[in-house]
């Protein structure tokens, strides 16, 4: 089968740009914002584009530009770390219910049924009413809600692993559970698990911002994208452009990670080819 | 068939046993000590042991969470300390708002996404395929709220036609009931629609090169039989699977479109719990919402049985 070229995906390519560009500014707000992110106008609120505010000011006189700029830090923050939580947790009871199997998989399977019953948003709910709110609360619940996926991945791809000839012969030759669990199997299952961890990243911005809206997730002064909708929602009729572009924010973002992970797939599994 | 259904039956009551574990762990044991969590800084140390021995917290934790397990089998989900109120009975009170949404969303899913992803998968690398697919790839981008929040201003601030939000409940008649829940539940419906549209369009692209459908073809079967009958009940399953999913996704999508439209549901119960300390309550709504979100798990995984005959003897 010929090698397939990521750049000439065009899925992967567009989605890949998009992230990075992403990734750029929030690199660029770190060390640059057009204006101070925090820093209140009181002559200055609700104001459509201009050329001083591309973005316009919201309630506060705050530039939203520099806002949505410092906004992506957050989103990319609670991203990484949300799926990092789902994959490590999910990898390690798929691992321990694909490779022990037995009554061990049947309890595992049943615990991963149960946090399945868990979306994020009733997860960070649960937390919230026992912490207090803020990006840990988010980043906790959103990890969680991830669990499942990863660990029914993980145990699918050592179900069908653990047998194949290549692990067999590892443990005829005297292998330990270690060495097969992490030398010889989860190498080879990895790749379904990247795709999801690409797939979920998405999915982690959107329920960043679905928390933060709530007033379960990131708390105010702090700029993140689903609180500044919540805060635009009181002045739709006055400046709708205060809800529109940390809205747009939110969907060119989370287009450009779910055109990536669609591409990464197709690259990554042959039978799309 | 009963086999198969016993099975799935232990299997539903092992997790909603560790549902309830779930709950319980995070509500009365990781706070430490739930009564001066509710009472805060200002309650005084009389208070709160007063609190703790009518919340029962002395107790053993093994012997609170028999208790309260038994207890909300019975339906006895504990009493708010914001409204003095049984806990089930708040909950039933706002399921009128909640239930309808939710259940407009799925409706509104499945008719547009399942007929849209036939439509895309029938017509493989043509116009309308892509048509679809940039339709669905931008629904799955945008997220609930912020459609709701777009809705808001298109159809009530700047056409006027529906009010930005608010229930008067059914009482009030049910065709205003009805357009006020309008509204949000496209917004909670597009999301899901999307991600639906293209499972559809998987499911069946896959079907469709089956050989028995290249052997239908060939003996010259009408194309409209070709799909309808050979190959949407073969893609079923994985619509099923997606759809099941989705409509456990709902339940939860629900929550933030109450607050975005401001219905007086589940969601708004809880988190106006949360800003009053009312942990039975909150404990209660996640409580049955995960619960209504494994249940229709089981429910898509004994539809499994019946449309493929070969997952009950596995």
């Amino acid at each position: 089968m010929p090698r397939r070229r990521p750049l000439r995906h065009v899925t992967f390519t567009l989605g890949a740009i998009i992230t990075l560009a992403l990734v750029a500014t929030a690199l660029l707000s770190v060390v640059y914002t057009p204006a101070d992110p925090l820093g209140m106008s009181i002559t200055g609120r609700l104001q459509g584009p201009t050329t001083g505010h591309p973005f316009g000011t919201d309630h506060f006189g705050r530039d939203i530009l520099s806002r949505v700029m410092t906004g992506a830090v957050t989103s990319i923050a609670v991203g990484i770390i949300a799926v990092g939580i789902g994959a490590g947790l999910g990898m390690l009871l798929g691992v321990l219910s694909g490779y022990v199997g037995g009554w061990v998989d049947e309890i595992l399977m049943r615990l991963v049924d149960a946090v399945q019953g868990f979306p994020a948003i009733l997860s960070a709910l649960l937390f919230t009413a026992v912490f207090s709110p803020g990006m840990v609360v988010s980043m906790v619940a959103i990890g969680v809600a991830f669990v499942p996926s990863f660990a029914r991945l993980t145990r699918g791809g050592f179900l069908e692993l653990r047998e194949r000839e290549f692990v067999v012969a590892a443990r005829a030759l005297g292998g330990g559970d270690t060495r097969l669990v992490l030398r010889h199997i989860l190498p080879n299952a990895l790749p379904p698990l990247i795709v999801q961890a690409t797939t979920s990243f998405p999915v982690a911005i959107l329920a960043e911002a679905a928390l933060a809206y709530l007033g379960l997730g990131t708390q105010p002064p702090h700029p993140s994208w689903g609180l500044m909708l919540k805060e635009a929602q009181n002045f739709l009729s006055l400046n709708p452009w205060f809800a529109v572009f940390p809205g747009s924010a939110i969907a060119l973002t989370v287009l450009g990670l779910n055109l990536l992970g669609d591409g990464l797939r197709d690259l990554l599994d042959p039978k799309t080819a | 068939m009963r086999r198969y259904v016993a099975r799935r039956v232990a299997a539903l009551a092992a997790t909603l046993l560790f549902v309830s574990a779930l709950v319980f762990v995070v509500v009365r044991v990781l706070p430490g000590d739930p009564a001066a969590l509710i009472m805060g800084t200002e309650g005084s140390r009389e208070a709160t042991e007063r609190l703790r021995e009518a919340m029962g917290l002395n107790r053993p934790l093994p012997v609170q969470y028999v208790d309260w397990v038994a207890r909300a089998l019975r339906g006895d989900l504990g009493r708010s300390i914001q409204y003095d109120l049984p806990v089930g009975q708040l909950i039933v009170s706002r399921l009128p708002v909640t239930l309808p949404l939710a259940l407009m969303a799925a409706v509104f899913m499945i008719v547009t996404a399942v007929p849209l992803g036939l439509y895309a998968a029938t017509h493989h690398r043509r116009g309308g395929d892509y048509l679809a697919m940039i339709v669905s790839q931008l629904g799955i981008s945008v997220p609930q709220f912020w459609s709701g929040l777009l809705l808001i201003l298109l159809f009530s601030v700047t056409l006027g036609w529906v009010r930005s939000g608010g229930f008067d409940g059914w009482s009030a008649g049910a065709w205003p009931a009805l357009r006020a829940l309008l509204l949000p539940a496209v917004a909670l419906g597009v999301f899901q629609a999307a991600v639906l549209v293209r499972a559809t369009r998987s499911a069946v692209l896959d079907v469709l090169r089956e050989d028995y459908v290249r052997t239908a073809r060939a003996k010259g079967v009408d194309e409209r039989r070709v799909v309808g009958k050979h190959t949407l009940r073969n893609a079923l399953i994985p619509i099923v699977t997606v759809a099941g999913i989705q409509l456990g996704q709902l339940m939860a999508g629900a929550i933030v479109l109450e607050s975005v439209f401001a219905l007086p549901g589940l969601g708004r119960l809880a988190l106006g719990a949360i800003g009053a300390r009312d942990l039975p309550v909150v404990q209660g709504v996640a409580l049955f919402v995960a619960s209504c979100i494994v249940v229709i798990n089981f429910a898509v995984d004994l539809l499994y049985g019946f449309l493929d005959p070969r997952i009950r003897y596995e």
